[in-house]
């Protein structure tokens, strides 16, 4: 279908492809694997004519091409599904799946909307996706949007799909109605390049796997011929060792408790002590409540009721300041909206939590503000190219150690951790595993929310299971498995609730 | 990469100053007395009073706000310090109280933004049209003179010190020590910092809503400061007065290279885009265009300044 061979790609005398070659077969899914900044999103970036390479040949159906834009390659039947969706929001269903060629009576411009949403209904249909085409797009959950991207992709034609990080934001219920669409689009002989770190998905979806370490190919495998093993030695270039790093933590007073908490809408009736050298995570779906809960702890958005005890105190935590005074640090979910500030450096970004440290009668000293940027980059290994480097241009990884520094600085004695490897290559997921071991080791309360089960139950002594706002079970270590975790998530537990 | 963005952000930087040189060439070649010295320090002081507002804008506008009262907020200082002078208060007391007065009247801005959660534009939008109409009902619609003769308040419009200008000095003053703090002071730093990201800012801990109220007090006090040197120049305070500041002060921050939605730009801009728009009045007056279409040059000078800023940043 698509053969890439020698391709060589340089940004001003940076090489990032070092002759690549990548080779997809007609109805197929392949996966495409590697570390942050090993060539992945380039090379698609050439394929799909966003860059031009600078040596090396494609060929498309045995044809040699030379796409000099995105159109040309999308006439060519290439499509790719990025990692921010495309979707209008305030658009309907078929406004979105007709974006840019709409259906128009003549050539007046006035849109034959019955007949749009007509077909976008059976389109949909047969994807597996009953919805009204006349609502808004925002209605649909990102499974569903994900499911009309990909639906706009095939309608014009497309043969080959190229999907990044396509389920960082989905629950497991709309991954496997994602996964049905893919196998049904292959049947079909539609081709599909998926751009994943997840190794379960990658080995529970995939036929092949190519894989990229620092713009070198290190190699192509057959699923079924690979073990998660050799495909993590091939992309680190080493043996990882253990994925959850070993804790030897001792487990010690109570830090935090909390007694009914509530807010409208987001949660109710939540309870749960954490002590002193603890991970506790809270598990769940999307949309759970779990990231509303941690907001809500840690002064962001208030609380309707409930009470909230800091080392058997009775507190009222009202601002992310208070919360931060008292030694909570919050690391958010989505790092670009919540954890960074993306246009400045490194070094400014570690100082917004730490303003106190760094600076006297509000001047800034910045010997201080080095030292400590020094300091956080020995101690959590951040790769910057120096501390002016900004932190848009930093890796998906190591902007989440950014993002963790900020809050070391301030030793913190209880951490909020809210999907804290979401994004983040295996390499550093296993370094950000270590940091966590060794705050807990020094007596942090780590409250982690994460959506990666084998992430909760490697890393957390203890974990919350959430439901539509309510806590649905508490699990000790021994107790975990992904299956219980699962059961409890879904709704499944709400009669046979468990509780020490 | 790195090094490129680097690069990058300077040649950015230095655009406007290369903008500015070259206006100046080409109004010198037309006419040669635009060099004079005299002509020169007229060119400060008739920049001081934008300058100092636009100053007060960069804050704001760093922040990812906009205040349109800026005009109306001069123009209203300024009425109420004259009025109390014309009545016999000690001119200093009055004129600290008029600076006062410009502060408040900006925390107002903050406190409507910041707590009201009003979008900056409409919030000043419609203070501007309440501090314009104030001072029509305090001044009845008629200059206010007869402002005796304190020495401080002759001084701050017409004095000099050091044979430079008293209003440039103002400027100069003021620019050292709000350069400074931007650059080297906390409030500085969660200055660009709400910018960059208002939702990180306040989940890093940073109390946004009172930094943004401080930033509008400043401006306020600015431009009260302003107001100040402008009532002085003139020797009575005008109710028109400060008609169409805003848009010049925004178009100094906006040609210095300060992002309209904020987090990136620098004080030193601002200064050089106050310059750019003070030597296109003063030059294209002394090169001869008539005042009707010097409008449409200053227009278009803005224009091209600013696309050609576009052009380099993709």
């Amino acid at each position: 279908m698509i053969k890439m061979t020698d391709i060589s790609k340089s940004f001003s005398g940076n090489k990032v492809l070092k002759s690549v070659h990548f080779n997809l077969e007609k109805g197929e899914i392949h996966a495409l694997m590697g570390e942050n900044g090993a060539g992945k999103s380039t090379l698609m970036k050439v394929m799909s004519g966003i860059y031009t390479r600078d040596s090396g040949t494609i060929e498309v159906k045995g044809q040699k091409v030379d796409f000099t834009s995105p159109k040309q390659a999308e006439e060519a039947g290439i499509a790719v599904i990025h990692q921010e969706l495309n979707i209008l929001p305030h658009l309907s269903i078929a406004d979105n799946l007709f974006l840019g060629r709409e259906e128009t009576i003549g050539r007046t411009g006035i849109l034959k909307t019955k007949q749009m949403e007509k077909k976008t209904r059976q389109i949909l249909l047969d994807l597996g996706l009953d919805v009204n085409p006349s609502e808004p797009a925002s209605t649909l959950s990102v499974g569903k949007q994900q499911i009309v991207e990909i639906a706009k992709a095939i309608s014009v034609d497309a043969e080959v799909i190229i999907m990044d990080e396509p389920t960082a934001a989905l629950t497991d219920r709309e991954i496997d109605s994602l996964f049905k669409t893919i196998r049904e689009l292959q049947k079909r002989g539609v081709s599909f390049i998926y751009i994943s770190h997840r190794m379960e998905e990658i080995f529970s979806l995939c036929d092949r796997i190519t894989i990229l370490r620092d713009g070198e190919f290190v190699g192509e495998r057959k699923i079924s011929e690979t073990s998660f093993d050799e495909i993590v030695q091939m992309m680190v270039g080493r043996e990882l060792g253990d994925r959850f790093p070993e804790r030897k933590s001792t487990i010690g007073e109570i830090k935090l408790a909390v007694k009914g908490l509530n807010r409208k809408d987001c949660f109710e009736d939540i309870s749960f002590e954490l002590r002193r050298g603890e991970v506790l995570s809270i598990a769940g779906l999307m949309g759970a409540g779990r990231t509303e809960v941690a907001q809500s702890l840690f002064g962001y958005k208030k609380l309707d009721g409930g009470t909230i005890e800091f080392d058997g105190k009775q507190v009222k935590i009202d601002t992310p300041r208070k919360a931060k005074e008292m030694g909570i640090g919050y690391v958010t979910e989505d790092r670009k909206s919540e954890g960074l500030v993306v246009d400045f450096t490194v070094e400014e970004n570690v100082s917004m939590t730490n303003f106190a440290a760094i600076s006297k009668n509000g001047l800034i000293s910045k010997d201080k503000e080095r030292k400590l940027y020094d300091n956080m980059v020995k101690r959590l290994g951040i790769r910057t190219s120096g501390p002016d480097q900004t932190a848009k241009s930093l890796s998906g990884g190591n902007q989440q150690k950014v993002v963790i520094a900020k809050w070391l600085g301030i030793e913190p004695e209880l951490l909020i951790l809210d999907e804290p490897t979401r994004g983040v290559d295996v390499g550093a997921k296993k370094e950000i595993y270590s940091i966590i071991n060794e705050l807990a080791e020094r007596g942090v309360a780590i409250l982690m929310i994460s959506s990666e089960l084998p992430e909760v139950i490697g890393m957390a002594d203890r974990v919350l299971v959430m439901h539509e706002g309510k806590i649905t079970a508490e699990l000790p270590k021994e107790e975990m498995t992904q299956e219980r975790i699962m059961h409890f998530a879904t709704g499944g537990g709400k009669l046979a609730v468990e509780k020490q | 990469m790195q090094l490129k963005n680097n690069n990058q952000s300077l040649l950015q930087k230095i655009a406007p100053f290369i903008g500015l040189i070259l206006i100046i060439v080409i109004i010198t070649i037309l006419n040669p007395g635009f060099l004079s010295v005299s002509n020169l320090m007229n060119v400060l002081r008739q920049v001081s009073i934008n300058a100092l507002i636009a100053f007060g804008m960069t804050f704001v506008i760093l922040t990812g706000g906009i205040d349109l009262s800026v005009g109306a907020t001069l123009a209203l200082t300024g009425a109420v310090t004259a009025g109390m002078m014309a009545s016999g208060i000690d001119p200093i007391f009055a004129m600290l109280l008029g600076l006062l007065l410009g502060a408040i009247l900006g925390a107002i801005n903050g406190i409507i933004i910041a707590k009201g959660k009003v979008a900056p534009f409409i919030a000043t939008l419609a203070t501007m049209t309440i501090y314009r109409g104030l001072t029509l009902v305090y001044t009845d619609g008629r200059p206010i003179s007869g402002l005796g003769d304190s020495l401080t308040f002759q001084m701050l419009g017409k004095g000099y010190f050091l044979g430079i200008p008293i209003p440039v000095v103002t400027m100069i003053a003021s620019f050292g020590i709000l350069y400074f703090i931007l650059k080297k002071t906390t409030f500085g730093r969660r200055v660009y910092a709400i910018g960059g990201n208002e939702e990180a800012s306040i989940l890093s801990g940073i109390n946004a809503d009172r930094i943004k109220i401080y930033v509008y007090s400043l401006l306020g006090l600015l431009a009260a400061l302003a107001s100040l040197i402008l009532t002085s120049r003139l020797n009575s305070a005008q109710p028109t007065a400060g008609e169409m500041f805003e848009l010049d002060a925004i178009a100094a921050v906006v040609l210095g290279g300060t992002s309209l939605t904020g987090g990136r730009g620098w004080i030193v801009g601002t200064l050089i885009g106050a310059l750019i728009i003070g030597v296109l009045n003063n030059g294209l007056n002394l090169i001869g265009v008539p005042s009707f279409f010097q409008q449409v040059v200053k227009g278009a000078v803005i224009l091209l300044a600013v696309l050609l800023d576009r052009k380099k940043t993709t």
